[in-house]
């Protein structure tokens, strides 16, 4: 009795798989959108009164009101000088973030460029009235109307900080001092298994990136804009490079532990992962290689099924006001965006190390971007390889 | 005494009383409707809300689930070899995790049950139920810190020539098996502790050597404690994400899987995370024969 129920059980199943393994593919579900054809929104064009509250979505550390380190805190003056109440929710990734801003109960979010795309295709983002941004004026050029933030001109969000993704190693095991990316792919066998990379599918943009530079004939342009060749020679490029990698990272912790004990010894990093580790006793050093390199740079953006939009856009102008700016820079580690942030650290040189207004130094950052179907290199004869098919790959490079 | 008797019986309380020892069906299902509800809308709906949203689709760009029925994820699911592979591993890993855990507690269990003065039992017990009582990422991270280079296993296997096994999936069977080990020893345990101990006896009287006493008798009848024990080891490490994360260097299973999904696939999680369910009521359905669910 028993053997027969777990026999029915079995068959149960197997009916289940043999049925969906043959009847797949035929479905081929509503048409995917291509492109970036966002919906036609209109930003506010007055502030009216404040309504009381304002609910973020942001990366840890950008906003804080004191909790975690009493001396940590740019939330408590805002609602003080503006009677909006915070609340606000930390997430762990730009995909979390998206998914977040689709609830409807976010007025705002500190989106980076992999997430900003998305967010403006979907119609989940508003376009934003920077003339009711003060602060916008002093925000540098090069960080106004990018491919990651705007939209034919015009501006869905205020920049709010920018920083590089280094190559970093370990100066006693890793001799001689790399130069090139080349020191985590075509040399990586040298480190096996002590190799590093950031744990997310945008990290194909990095071998992009290396590519672009070593291998012309592919004629990659942006890192962010591959087509199923280049895409293909990418993610090789990322498969080869699996066998030597000890561990990905994903949270800086993590790395920071990892590069101290030594079972890292190069791989990508952030400034902020560079320093602390060297606080913290570890021999490293991190740097822009010879091909520059990938980076980010994030973006306030409204919510366009905003509640509170008058707070959201008080909140915009505050968080690159220079004093909170320049303290939200030091504390999570990237250049501050406005240009009169640098006169108000507590560290002197830190505009400096971080190169905040380094015009030369950004013009070799390819800031993360949402690769879409569409490519945003403006070849019209392909198609690109979309950010879904990223994941995948990602996926299968893992293993 | 008896004057006040009656008059208490008119109470409410005590009328309720009485109408709920009346009626049994009534008390039965008052007592039934709580845990009953959780179980079907709060366990099972969750499960069936999972096992529909895995034939949704997702839109490629906006990563929004489009409610259109499909089965792409289950044929994905069976025909992307990094798919099989990733569940194989896990399987795989929950099948080491296991069998290394049966492995080290038995002798611990007939340790504590049977060698150690009976006094020193309980005591014993709790220690092996201390681990228990920290937090599961405070153990992950120690093993970090045990297995990086350097570290206490380096250092350890060193005057023999060795090294640690860096982090990786070694790394990831030896911490969960370190993690889920007090689930295996406590039903162990319990069945050694009532193993009679004339059968032992009888058995030597016979003229069985521990050996043979060991295979024809103690085995047959803690067995089913094993199974119980597995049930716990193997689906705690099937679904386990986070310790592979923290010491599995590059290793992905399941549940890593479905996290990487989760945010702009949800179908194609959901259809990742029906494998463990479909895997673990096959396990079940297994372990049910050898009477493992009878001794829980």
């Amino acid at each position: 009795m028993r053997l027969t129920r777990t026999l029915q059980a079995a068959a149960a199943v197997a009916v289940l798989l043999a049925a969906t393994a043959c009847g797949s593919s035929d479905s081929g579900g509503p048409s995917a959108s291509t492109g970036l054809n966002p919906p036609d929104l209109k930003a506010q064009s007055k502030l009216g009164k404040t309504e009381g509250q304002v609910n973020l979505i942001a990366w840890a550390g950008y906003v804080e009101d004191g909790s975690n380190d009493p001396k940590v805190d740019w939330v408590s003056d805002f609602e003080k000088q503006t009677g909006c109440q915070v609340r606000s929710k930390v997430a762990a990734s730009s995909d979390e973030m998206v998914k977040l801003m689709k609830t409807g109960e976010y007025d705002a979010v500190s989106a980076s460029g992999d997430a900003s795309l998305r967010l403006i295709a979907s119609g989940d983002a508003a376009p934003v009235n920077t003339d009711l941004v003060p602060n916008y004026k002093d925000v540098f050029g090069d960080l106004k109307l990018q491919a990651w933030n705007s939209v034919k001109g015009k501006a869905y969000g205020i920049p709010h900080g920018r920083g590089a993704n280094l190559l970093m190693y370990n100066t006693q095991k890793v001799k001689p001092a790399p130069t090139s990316w080349s020191a985590v792919f075509d040399d990586a066998a040298k480190y096996k298994g002590h190799v590093t990379a950031y744990d997310s599918p945008i990290y194909i943009a990095d071998a992009a990136l290396y590519l672009k530079a070593t291998k012309p004939e592919l004629k990659i342009k942006d890192p962010y804009a591959l087509d199923q060749k280049q895409f293909d020679a990418a993610v090789a490029l990322v498969k080869k490079q699996n066998p030597n990698v000890g561990e990905y990272w994903g949270d800086y912790l993590k790395e920071v532990s990892a590069f101290k004990s030594g079972d890292s010894v190069v791989g990508t990093t952030w400034q902020v992962i560079a320093n602390l580790a060297e606080s913290e006793g570890a021999k490293v050093k991190a740097f822009v290689p010879k091909e520059g390199s990938t980076g980010w740079s994030d973006t306030w953006m409204v919510s366009a099924k905003s509640k509170h939009p008058n707070c959201a856009y008080k909140w915009l102008d505050w968080v690159i006001s220079p004093k909170v700016n320049a303290q939200i820079g030091e504390y999570f580690g990237e250049a501050p965006a406005n240009s009169k942030a640098c006169a108000e650290t507590s560290d002197k040189n830190f505009c400096t190390t971080f190169h905040a207004g380094d015009t030369a130094y950004w013009k070799n950052i390819a800031f993360w971007n949402t690769p879409i179907e569409q490519c945003i290199d403006g070849r019209t004869d392909v198609k690109c390889v979309p950010y879904a098919k990223w994941v995948q790959a990602w996926t299968e490079i893992k293993g | 005494m008896t004057a006040t008797q009656p008059a208490a019986g008119r109470t409410p309380v005590r009328r309720l009383a009485g109408l709920l020892h009346r009626r049994r069906r009534l008390r039965l299902s008052l007592l039934l409707t709580a845990p009953l509800l959780w179980l079907a809308v709060l366990y099972l709906g969750s499960l069936a809300v999972l096992f529909v949203s895995a034939f949704w689709t997702t839109n490629s760009f906006t990563s929004e689930v489009v409610k259109v029925w499909s089965t792409d994820n289950f044929h994905a699911l069976l025909t992307t070899p990094v798919f099989r592979q990733v569940i194989l591993r896990s399987i795989g890993v929950a099948l080491a995790v296991t069998v290394l855990c049966a492995v080290i507690a038995f002798p611990l269990a007939f340790c504590t049950a049977r060698v150690a003065r009976p006094r020193w039992r309980p005591l014993l017990v709790v220690a092996i139920l201390t681990p228990l009582w920290a937090s599961y990422l405070v153990k992950v991270y120690a093993w970090r810190l045990i297995l990086s280079q350097g570290g206490l296993a380096d250092w350890m296997l060193k005057p023999f020539g060795l090294s640690g096994p860096g982090f990786g999936l070694p790394a990831a069977v030896i911490t969960l098996t370190y993690l889920w080990l007090p689930y295996m020893i406590l039903p162990i345990h319990t069945a050694l502790e009532q193993l009679p101990a004339n059968l032992l006896d009888a058995s030597a009287d016979l003229g069985a050597r521990p050996g043979r006493t060991f295979r024809s008798v103690v085995l047959p009848m803690v067995l089913p404690s094993v199974a119980a024990g597995s049930v716990f080891t193997f689906s705690l490490s099937l679904g386990d994400y986070i310790t592979v994360q923290i010491v599995g260097g590059k290793t992905q299973l399941i549940g890593n899987l479905v996290y990487s999904n989760i945010e702009l696939n949800l179908p194609m999680a959901a259809a990742l995370g029906t494998v463990p369910v479909v895997v673990i009521v096959l396990y079940l359905l297994a372990m049910r024969r050898t009477g493992a669910l009878s001794s829980l």
